[in-house]
């Protein structure tokens, strides 16, 4: 993506394609793998390069030795993400991707490995001794994602047989989708975070005021 | 005419890009954007620095510097040739990888924020749905490369600066992003282009800005606190305070990187004026409409150029805030006041046009201002001082 | 009112800042070294000697009595009498000092030299600019450099310098009617002895 899609004109949603409703089934993000399943497209150089970054960034996270670097790494990670979901078009996801994940998560990573005394070099070394009952469980994760992406992929539907332009999904389709369709996990989420702040200030508070 | 001199640079990116193949033409015009942006903001850069100098000295009852060229234009080449030829000393047990890397982190982060903000009608570099979005998911990256740069310097006191630093930066994000949320609640699009555009109006010649709305006016000054917060400027400096943490996270740098370091600083300042001027100040518009002949990127770099002139005169004005009293300023003041801002808002879109929604929003800020006043910052009366013991 | 003290604060600023353009109040920046504060009359910085007269050597009034290089605390100050004597301005034969150096980057500027003097011979000046090229070599005066007219005193501390003219000019009166009168009384002796006694040489080295 070496420039943003609104310069490509043949690539912009049509009125049609907006009208076929395509929040249908799925996160707004898999849409777009329906698109490249249609078309059968090879994976496009854009593609590779940010999952590159992705999973160079994960393995980074995993392999170095000093934990800072580590986060650091995680963050690359995070980045990774943020392009490939920017590549799919969905703006609203990988923007909030950076601001969340880079801006905040990332940060409240650091912080807690500086905080506690996991910024000294672990000294045995970064592979565990139970590396193959870590290898298997991956394996296992791994496999049950997989299944889940490619069987529904396949199940999306799709109109007619002809390859569609990618829908861009707006904000305001996100904003309507949140507060009718999906505002029980809304207020949900809204609750936790609110025990999760005041936990946050009760463990940070004052030990006599607490007993108070 | 005068539309020609409103869309002069829109032209010639056209004619100059015209040149070139079709299929190269859509990265070329990117590109000479990109350029222009990348040569522009740091000539700017330069001209604030002198204006600040002589600013802040006249202020103080002296001249500012004046010896290198005529009035002292010429001072920031001075310091430029300074910055660049410091030896660059990185301490041997600094973590040499990550050091090199924030103050470059920073100055990207900061110079991606100015590829949307719209500088004068059709000259955004890309327009972009989520436009706002994109602007604050770079300025949240600023804080990652602050904090780099004072834990790789391994110096506790650039680690403190840098822990203050951002702290400060991700309590005043919160109102920041609120009070633009009121602005996004109006205009219903995250678009800065739209945003500008809804504010393009005019009512018996005079503009529909954001700022001259009750809530606007709240929500700019809440905002215009929120990004002296986070631009580290005076008087929300303490992380890089010289009298009290020397530099603070930007101590251990030297020479070019630390002229990064302040470039970033005052690229964010812009960057952070031009995106209040273009939510609350109309952006590019005019402000009478018998001045719309005046080209409008005119418009959008005298306002900028406002904007930094009150950073300026701030600066000279106000001491610096304490870290608990910038903190308790942002959670028990600014950001109650942000989220009153946005059910006023609500209120206002609610009532419609008409007396009611200018008498009751008006009503409704300045009592709460005047309540939050006394409740919020209510002076805290240190009991005898508590020591806490290692166990 | 919360935010008053910000707003005052702001208009105080900017009155100091239009200010600035138009009244010298508000902007008290002396341009060195192009515009110059002209020193105060009691300003000290470094000793000189004082000569009367047109002639350095011959009008200088110190009389190598040596008590300012005692009495000086940091001993910045070297002096050799000499072995030879010349008149005064009273007329009496004097020493005078065949070394005079003063090494001011020792000197305190304390002026107990100038105090103790009771010649008025040192007195201090009121210029600063004086640094040099090399580090200490060129900081050592000798009498040559550290000597100036009387007149040049007149300009620097003009009260000082009255005073100490006026005490100097009726001390010399004061010896000009003594010498009179001694005069008078030798004229008077010898108009009564047989032989009459020459006129009495007149006084050399006279005033201004």
């Amino acid at each position: 993506m070496c420039y943003p899609r609104s310069h490509r004109r043949d690539l912009r949603p049509t009125d049609e394609d907006l009208s076929v409703g395509t929040l249908g089934r799925g996160h707004p993000a898999f849409v777009g793998m329906q698109a490249l399943e249609r078309e059968r497209l090879p994976m496009s150089f854009a593609f590779t390069l940010f999952a590159a970054i992705t999973v160079a960034g994960g393995l980074a996270a995993v392999l170095l030795k000093n934990t800072v670097h580590c986060a650091l790494a995680l963050t690359v990670a995070f980045a990774g993400l943020a392009l490939l979901f920017l590549d799919l078009d969905a703006q609203f996801a990988g923007f909030a991707q950076i601001l969340v994940y880079i801006g905040a998560v990332a940060i409240l990573v650091v912080f807690a490995i500086l905080l506690t005394r996991g910024s000294e070099t672990p000294k045995d070394g970064v592979f565990s001794k139970n590396w193959f009952a870590g290898l298997v469980i991956a394996a296992g994760v791994f496999a049950v994602l997989g299944w889940a992406v490619l069987a529904s992929a396949y199940a999306l539907p799709g109109p007619g047989g002809a390859p569609t332009a990618t829908p861009t999904v707006t904000v305001a389709e996100i904003g309507q989708a949140l507060i009718s369709r999906y505002v029980l996990p809304l207020e949900i989420v809204a609750l936790l975070l609110t025990a999760a702040l005041i936990g946050a200030v009760i463990v940070a508070m004052d030990e006599k005021e607490r007993a108070r | 005419m005068f539309e020609l001199l409103d869309q002069i640079f829109v032209l010639l990116k056209h004619s100059l890009v015209g040149f070139l193949p079709l299929w190269m033409q859509p990265v070329a015009s990117v590109l000479v954007s990109v350029v222009v942006i990348i040569c522009l903001f740091p000539a700017l850069f330069a001209l604030t620095t002198v204006l600040e100098r002589k600013g802040l000295g006249r202020i103080q009852n002296r001249i500012g510097p004046n010896r290198t060229g005529p009035f002292g234009i010429l001072q920031p080449v001075a310091d430029g040739i300074k910055s660049l030829t410091k030896e660059d000393i990185v301490p041997s047990s600094a973590d040499g990888v990550v050091h090199f890397l924030a103050p470059i982190v920073l100055v990207v982060a900061v110079f991606m924020g100015f590829a949307v903000l719209p500088m004068g009608r059709n000259m955004a570099l890309v327009e972009m749905d989520a436009g706002l979005l994109f602007f604050f998911a770079m300025g949240a990256s600023t804080e990652l490369s602050v904090f780099m740069a004072g834990w790789s310097s391994r110096n506790k006191y650039s680690l403190l600066g840098a822990m203050r630093a951002v702290a400060q930066m991700i309590s005043y994000e919160v109102p920041l992003l609120m009070s633009s949320v009121a602005v996004v609640m109006i205009t219903g699009s995250l678009s800065l282009g739209k945003i500008v555009e809804a504010q393009n109006h005019y009512t018996w010649g005079l503009p529909h800005w954001y700022i001259f709305t009750p809530w606007g006016l709240a929500g700019f000054l809440m905002y215009a606190i929120a990004a002296t917060a986070e631009t580290n400027r005076s008087p929300f400096d303490l992380p890089e305070g010289e009298s009290e943490l020397v530099a603070g996270y930007h101590t251990e740098y030297s020479g070019f990187k630390f002229a990064l370091f302040f470039l970033g600083e005052y690229l964010a300042m812009f960057s952070i004026s031009g995106l209040g001027t273009t939510l609350f100040l109309g952006g590019w518009s005019a402000p009478f409409e018998f001045l719309s002949w005046v080209p409008s990127w005119i418009w959008f770099f005298s306002k900028l150029m406002l904007s930094i002139c009150v950073f300026i005169w701030l600066r000279g004005t106000l001491p610096r805030l304490r870290q608990d009293q910038l903190m308790n300023f942002a959670w028990k003041f600014v950001l109650p006041l942000t989220m009153l801002n946005l059910l006023v808002t609500a209120l206002w879109r609610f009532l419609g046009p008409g007396w009611e929604q200018w008498v009751y929003c008006s009503a409704i800020l300045a009592l709460a201002y005047v309540a939050m006043a006394r409740v919020g910052m209510r002076a805290e009366h240190f009991g005898p001082r508590k020591y806490r013991y290692a166990e | 009112m919360l935010g008053e003290g910000i707003l005052k604060g702001l208009a105080e600023t900017a009155k100091n800042f239009a200010g600035s353009f138009f009244s010298a109040d508000r902007l008290t920046t002396v341009e060195y070294p192009e515009e110059r504060i002209a020193p105060i009359e009691a300003a000290r910085v470094f000793p000189i000697l004082i000569y009367d007269g047109l002639d350095w050597e011959a009008g200088m009034r110190c009389v190598a009595c040596q008590i300012c290089e005692k009495e000086c605390p940091p001993k910045c100050i070297y002096i050799e009498k000499s072995k030879d004597k010349k008149p005064d301005a009273l007329g009496k034969p004097q020493f005078y000092p065949a070394e005079f150096d003063i090494d001011i980057s020792v000197c305190m500027s304390c002026q107990i030299c100038v105090e103790v003097c009771p010649f008025e011979a040192i007195k201090m000046d009121t210029v600063f600019e004086l640094s040099t090229e090399d580090r200490f070599e060129s900081l050592l005066l000798d009498r040559r450099q550290l000597a100036r007219p009387n007149r040049y005193f007149q300009q620097i501390h003009p009260t000082d310098a009255g005073v100490v003219d006026a005490r100097l000019a009726a001390d010399r009166a004061k010896s000009d009617a003594k010498a009179k009168a001694a005069a008078d009384a030798t004229a008077a002796k010898a108009t009564a002895a047989p032989a009459p006694q020459p006129a009495p040489a007149p006084k050399p080295g006279e005033g201004n």
